[in-house]
């Protein structure tokens, strides 16, 4: 199996955007290398033929697609670090 | 803890409904507990009193003019901090929320507040409950009432404290891979982790969709039995809740432990256990025996890898709830030259270091290549754990463990090294992944410290985990015992 080194954390913090300092880096590097390795007992299990459980839900779960009133869209947008004109904004997203 | 801070939840209802007492006297009585004592437990990140103080003038008002009191009427309620009061601030822990006020209110605080209960704040929690000892939260750390250099458990240490400490009678949690019942059992108080579905999780912050679920946290069974009344049920805002009828909880209490069967995975519990909360555990097979109970041994063959499946299905879950805090919707944006720079620095800024781990290591199992070995292997264990629980409860109605392997630890103790602190989940994840309802109530000491008793049920049948740990109590006095703080 694969082990995490401070390469795969990049690439992986990358994915997720987040910025990690330096420090961060190797201590993650080296955690979770040690999470990984004790979360490989799983492989020795003999999982053919098992399905995957993805939730533990036991009824039916869909409802009917009916419209219903949402928040106000004035209080939602009061709590945006920025809004204007009934909209959220954000930083430029292209060129610069 | 004396007078009125003394009271459990069902008498304040009680005497609040016979006028004995106002709601508003109730009130008072709990928020100068919180200003005299929460400077030395931290509890509480943010105090209500006015908002507290009009609803149970509210309560006061309906009881004077001759309404049906309600069953909670002037019942004061502390609320973990990833639950959404709206126009309260909500942190959930962290710096990323910083000034969020949620323009609604969740599911299970409305339910509370429409049974007229009365929200005092909110209460220190893990950042995003991803934790075990509340020591991940930005603000502060909580300290356990009982001994104010170890931890309250996690991650609703704060809710477990103050319920601990007189502040609260009752209060709510959210418990994704124990995050309810092991800081009750540290805390020596009472918490139900219901079903999955059991309870709407409209207002609750996400941190692992397919195991998250909200519930209550006091100082007897029968206050458990009596919140988990009034939050259980269907929510159209939950797309997860299930419409399954809810039982009077209350009414089924008396119904003692004789027959009850109650199963040991004595197999599951052989290492690892510190020997005073083994000893606990050991007395109280033998009470709920001496009730009438039957014990039987059970197995849990795959149990022993319930920690390595929560922490890949868990994480993976979290990476995708947290892409959501992006510097856009609400809380801190940091950095602006551009958006990606944007999203980068405000979530470096914005998340503790046990929140960055988690989303990395969820990341990563979720990542090309490295899907199957991890992610779908780990729900096909899940789906084996499931059925050893299946399996169990053919021949038995409850499942007893210790909540906890070990008591409260020492505040810094495990923080160094996350993967001691999982590996303290032990009896608590298997639930989560299983989707099952578990209890958690105190059954004596280890040095001194609480120890935590693990009662799980099947599906939907908390009726029965909530009659066995009344029977429980009503033969033992360890939820009666205090802590030291004055």
């Amino acid at each position: 199996m694969a082990r995490v080194t401070v390469d795969t954390v990049d690439h992986v913090a990358q994915l997720a955007h987040l910025s990690l300092t330096p420090e961060e880096r190797q201590t993650f590097a080296r955690q979770l290398d040690q999470v990984l390795a004790y979360a490989e007992s799983i492989q020795a299990l003999d999982t053919r033929d098992v399905e995957p459980m993805s939730h533990a839900l036991t009824s039916e779960a869909l409802r009917d697609d009916v419209p219903a009133p949402e928040l106000p869209r004035e209080k939602v947008l009061a709590a945006a670090p920025d809004a204007d004109d009934g909209l959220f904004r954000v930083p430029r997203v292209l060129g610069g | 803890m004396s007078g009125l801070t003394g009271l459990s939840a069902t008498e304040i209802a009680h005497r609040v409904a016979a006028r004995d007492v106002s709601a508003e006297e109730v009130t008072r009585a709990h928020l100068d507990r919180i200003a005299e004592a929460d400077g030395r437990i931290d509890a509480f990140l943010h105090v209500a009193p006015e908002r507290a103080l009009a609803q149970a003038r509210r309560i006061d008002a309906d009881v004077a003019a001759g309404r049906t009191p309600p069953p909670l009427a002037g019942v004061p309620v502390a609320v973990k901090d990833v639950l959404d009061v709206e126009d309260v601030p909500t942190t959930c822990g962290s710096r990323i929320l910083d000034g969020y006020r949620p323009p609604f209110t969740a599911t299970a605080v409305a339910r509370l507040e429409a049974a007229g209960a009365v929200v005092l704040g909110k209460t220190n929690m893990d950042e995003f409950a991803m934790g075990s000892s509340t020591e991940n939260s930005a603000f502060k750390p909580t300290r356990n009432p009982w001994a104010r250099d170890r931890v309250p458990g996690g991650s609703s240490g704060g809710s477990a404290a103050a319920v601990a400490a007189g502040m609260a009678p009752a209060a709510l949690g959210s418990d994704t891979g124990g995050s309810i019942r092991q800081p009750a059992a540290m805390c020596g108080v009472v918490g139900l982790k219901p079903t999955y579905g059991r309870v709407s999780r409209y207002g609750l912050v996400a941190f692992a969709s397919s195991l998250d679920q909200v519930g209550p946290i006091a100082r007897s069974v029968e206050d458990v039995a009596r919140m988990a009344e009034v939050l259980c049920g269907w929510d159209p805002c939950d797309a997860t809740s299930a419409r399954i009828d809810v039982p009077v909880f209350t009414s089924g209490l008396g119904g003692g432990a004789a027959g009850l069967r109650v199963g040991v995975p004595w197999r599951f519990l052989a290492a690892g256990v510190d020997e005073g909360i083994m000893g606990a555990f050991r007395a109280a097979i033998d009470a709920l025996r001496s009730a009438g109970a039957v014990v039987v041994d059970v197995d849990l063959p795959h149990v022993s890898y319930a920690i390595a499946t929560y922490y890949i299905v868990a994480t993976a879950e979290a990476s995708s709830n947290l892409a959501r805090y992006d510097g856009v919707r609400y809380g801190l944006r940091a950095g602006g030259a551009d958006l990606r720079r944007m999203y980068g620095e405000t979530r470096d800024r914005g998340f503790g270091p046990e929140v960055k781990r988690r989303i990395i290591l969820g990341t990563f199992v979720l990542s090309s290549g490295y899907y199957d070995a991890y992610y779908l292997r780990a729900q096909k264990v899940r789906t084996l754990i499931r059925r050893d629980f299946e399996q169990a409860f053919a021949t038995s109605d409850v499942i007893a463990t210790p909540t906890s392997p070990i008591p409260a630890f020492r505040l810094g103790e495990k923080t160094a090294d996350p993967l001691q602190m999982y590996l303290a989940d032990i009896f608590t994840v298997p639930a989560n992944l299983a989707g099952i309802p578990g209890l958690s109530l105190p059954c004596g000491f280890a040095g001194g410290l609480p120890a935590g008793l693990q009662l799980l049920g099947r599906p939907f049948d908390e009726a029965t985990l909530l009659r066995a740990g009344h029977a429980y109590q009503s033969i033992t006095t360890h939820h009666l015992a205090r802590p030291p703080l004055s």
